[in-house]
């Protein structure tokens, strides 16, 4: 056990299941670098931001591959492979650039196992980063795991945490699914406490980062550090909140949710990804339909608008979901009965 | 071929602002006042103004990450640039777009691009609209090496010669994409690659205006007259790394040194129209001390400029909704 970065949580799961199994491999852009370069180094980079470094130094060209800037065609080849043999795990760098190759994942390696009457398997993890923060502007920002979860045959892990992010990633590449599995970019230098050896954190099961009678909270990724900032200065003014982390917004945990959403009769959902039709609305309805009695307020969403994301700081700081949004929406939640009455 | 005065003095003019548009960049953005992400056009300044000095505002052209250069050889105004990279409201893009997304379509600038190989398909559009509009202009798609390889830019040279598009495709050939050398990313040759779909090829030395602009004219007086796309193939070299925070160390060690001492597209312009006698020392330093005193303003000016409003946040995601 030490303290570990994302980043690093994230190539020590990469490391520890490579030397497990020989048919774990790696592609993508520049996740070694420096091929071809006049400095004849390679490992230059380790990806753009450093999580792959040294994996190509010690596995070597046989299992970490550099692709030129084709994601149609690696993504395409991660599936191929995932589906004769490999288990390779591509990284597309940021997700946004899924525009180039939504083909090959959603009408190709989604869809093997349910067309093929049961016959294929598709061992393949793509991971990617996502999120704003970072003045990254509209196609560099996105929150796109709405579009995933809603194509059947994907499974879609945001994890919240270094620990989280190496449990779930060393389960995502022994899952024998296609994975979708997406790094917050603003959280590669977070770190935490992570154990050296490997271990898993199993798909659908949400973790309680805290229990409160009050307010549950539904929060995925960065969001969730966000809703527990939250619920600390929240505890401090005498409301109690649970704050859930679902973890993998498919398969969702959808006992989990509606279980603290009976003990509170309160929830607010945090979600950075656009708002029509993403995580916030698919849970919203999966409680108003399930847990209607239980409900002692209307459900909250904190969420970006309708809208790219902007470039310029002020115009992120508005548009992302943040601490004092979400405080916000809980005492709402919890003053909803006393406006009602006055 | 003859090039006119006025020519000649309006490219060394884009070629020295854009080089010192960079060249500021690289050291505001190293104090940290500049967000987002910043990829600088120095070294490779004679491709996009030799290209664009063959084009006027009816023609259009699309551009990459690498954008600066694009936008300034095609004239959009410096200052709004400056302060669209400091995300202030006074940006050609209301502080929306940042670095990657400048854009200025009322000088036929259909904008930087955040997606390589974003650049190619929008531009066989932008020369369906020319062709059917029957207005006379061209459209040319920049793209790196990097880029050349993406299916949507291969996709686009076929659609390009299947309809007949006035389009030329420039190859921008800086040798690395990201920290990746296209001797290994790059199969065949580009040139290969243009015959291949039975369009014309063409190269040139990117650190020479002149070659750049005799050829890249060529190309485009070939799309221009109707008879199909065209792939000009320029060779470059990147001077910084591939963005503000690379250290290079892919790159062997006298590299750029060697680019900047022996292809310094500036002191090749320099050297060839003062022997020529078509311009002096003191007019082109003339124009050195105009640029630096135009970076500095745009830059005092971007700092000073007002920070976009919350509305700005809701407003322009749709004409009407
Ligand atoms: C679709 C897509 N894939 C990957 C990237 C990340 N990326 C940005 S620039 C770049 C390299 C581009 O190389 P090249 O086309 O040669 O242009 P250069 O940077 O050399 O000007 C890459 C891989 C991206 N922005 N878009
Ligand atoms: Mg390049």
């Amino acid at each position: 056990m030490s303290k570990k970065s994302f980043r690093q949580a994230i190539n020590e799961a990469l490391r520890l299941e490579m030397r497990r199994d020989p048919r774990v491999i790696l592609m993508g852009e520049d996740v070694a670098g420096g091929q071809g370069g006049s400095a004849g180094t390679v490992d230059a980079w380790g990806g753009v931001l450093g999580v792959t470094k040294g994996l190509y130094t010690e596995f070597g060209p046989e299992r970490v591959f550099d692709t030129p800037i084709t994601e149609a065609s690696y993504i395409g080849a991660a599936a191929g492979a995932a589906a004769t043999g490999l288990r390779p795990v591509a990284e597309l760098m940021f997700v946004d650039f899924v525009g180039c190759c939504l083909d090959q994942i959603m009408n190709q390696a989604a869809k093997f196992r349910y067309m093929f009457g049961g016959k294929a398997r598709t061992p393949l993890v793509i991971r990617a980063m996502f999120g704003a923060g970072f003045n990254a502007a509209a196609q560099h920002s996105q929150a796109l795991y709405p579009l995933f979860t809603h194509i059947p045959g994907l499974k879609v892990v945001i994890p919240s945490s270094p620990y989280e992010a190496k449990g779930l990633l060393i389960e995502a590449i022994r899952d024998d699914d296609p994975v979708i599995f997406l790094e917050h970019k603003v959280m590669y230098d977070d770190e935490e406490e992570v154990p050296d050896e490997a271990y898993t954190i199993p798909f659908g099961e949400a973790n309680l980062t805290r229990e409160g009678d009050d307010v549950t909270i539904v929060a995925f990724g960065r969001m969730v550090k966000l809703a527990n900032e939250a619920a600390d200065r929240l505890e401090r003014q005498g409301i109690g909140c649970t704050v859930i982390d679902p973890r993998t917004t498919s398969p969702l945990d959808r006992d989990t949710i509606l279980d603290c959403v009976a003990d509170t009769g309160r929830l607010v959902i945090v979600d950075e990804s656009s708002p029509r039709c993403n995580m916030a609305a698919d849970i919203s309805a999966l409680v108003a339909e399930e847990a209607f009695d239980a409900l002692k307020a209307p459900i909250r969403r904190v969420i970006p608008p309708h809208t790219p994301v902007p470039f310029a700081s002020v115009l992120e700081a508005l548009y992302l979901p943040d601490a004092a949004k979400i405080e916000a929406a809980v005492k709402a939640v919890m003053n909803h009965n006393v406006t009602e009455a006055a | 071929m003859q090039i006119a005065r006025e020519t000649l003095l309006r490219s060394y003019r884009a070629m020295r602002t854009i080089r010192d548009f960079e060249e500021r960049l690289h050291v505001e953005f190293a104090t940290g006042e500049i967000p987002g992400f910043v990829h600088l056009y120095c070294g490779e300044e004679a491709s996009g103004v030799g290209v664009c000095a063959n084009l006027t505002d009816s023609d259009t052209i699309s551009s990459t990450h690498r954008g600066h250069g694009h936008c300034i050889a095609k004239g959009v105004e410096v200052s709004g640039m400056m302060a669209e990279i400091y995300g202030k409201s006074t940006g050609v893009c209301r502080g929306k777009g940042g670095s990657m997304h400048i854009a200025d379509l009322s000088r036929g600038m259909l904008g930087a691009n955040g997606i390589v190989g974003g650049g190619p398909p929008l531009m066989c559009g932008a020369a369906l609209s020319h062709k059917v509009l029957k207005d006379g202009g061209v459209a040319v798609a920049f793209y790196g090496d990097g880029a050349s390889n993406e299916g949507s830019t291969l996709e686009s040279l076929n659609l390009a010669t299947v309809w007949k598009l006035p389009v030329v495709f420039v190859v921008e050939d800086n040798g690395y994409g990201e920290a990746t050398g296209s001797s290994f990313a790059v199969a065949g040759t580009q040139k290969a690659r243009a015959e291949g779909f039975g369009m014309p090829y063409m190269e040139c030395d990117g650190s020479d205006f002149f070659a750049v602009h005799q050829t890249a004219g060529e190309a485009i007086a070939h799309a221009r007259a109707g008879n199909g796309p065209v792939m000009l193939h320029v060779h470059l070299a990147r001077w910084y790394g591939h963005f503000e925070g690379d250290a290079m160390s892919y790159r062997a060690a006298g590299e750029v040194a060697e680019a900047r001492r022996d292809h310094d597209c500036l002191v090749l312009f320099r050297r060839k129209v003062t022997e020529a006698g078509l311009l002096d020392d003191a007019e082109l330093d003339a124009i050195d001390e105009s640029v630096r005193d135009e970076i500095e303003s745009s830059v005092v000016a971007a700092k000073a400029a007002p920070l976009p409003e919350a509305a700005d946040l809701l407003a322009d995601v749709y004409v009407r909704y």
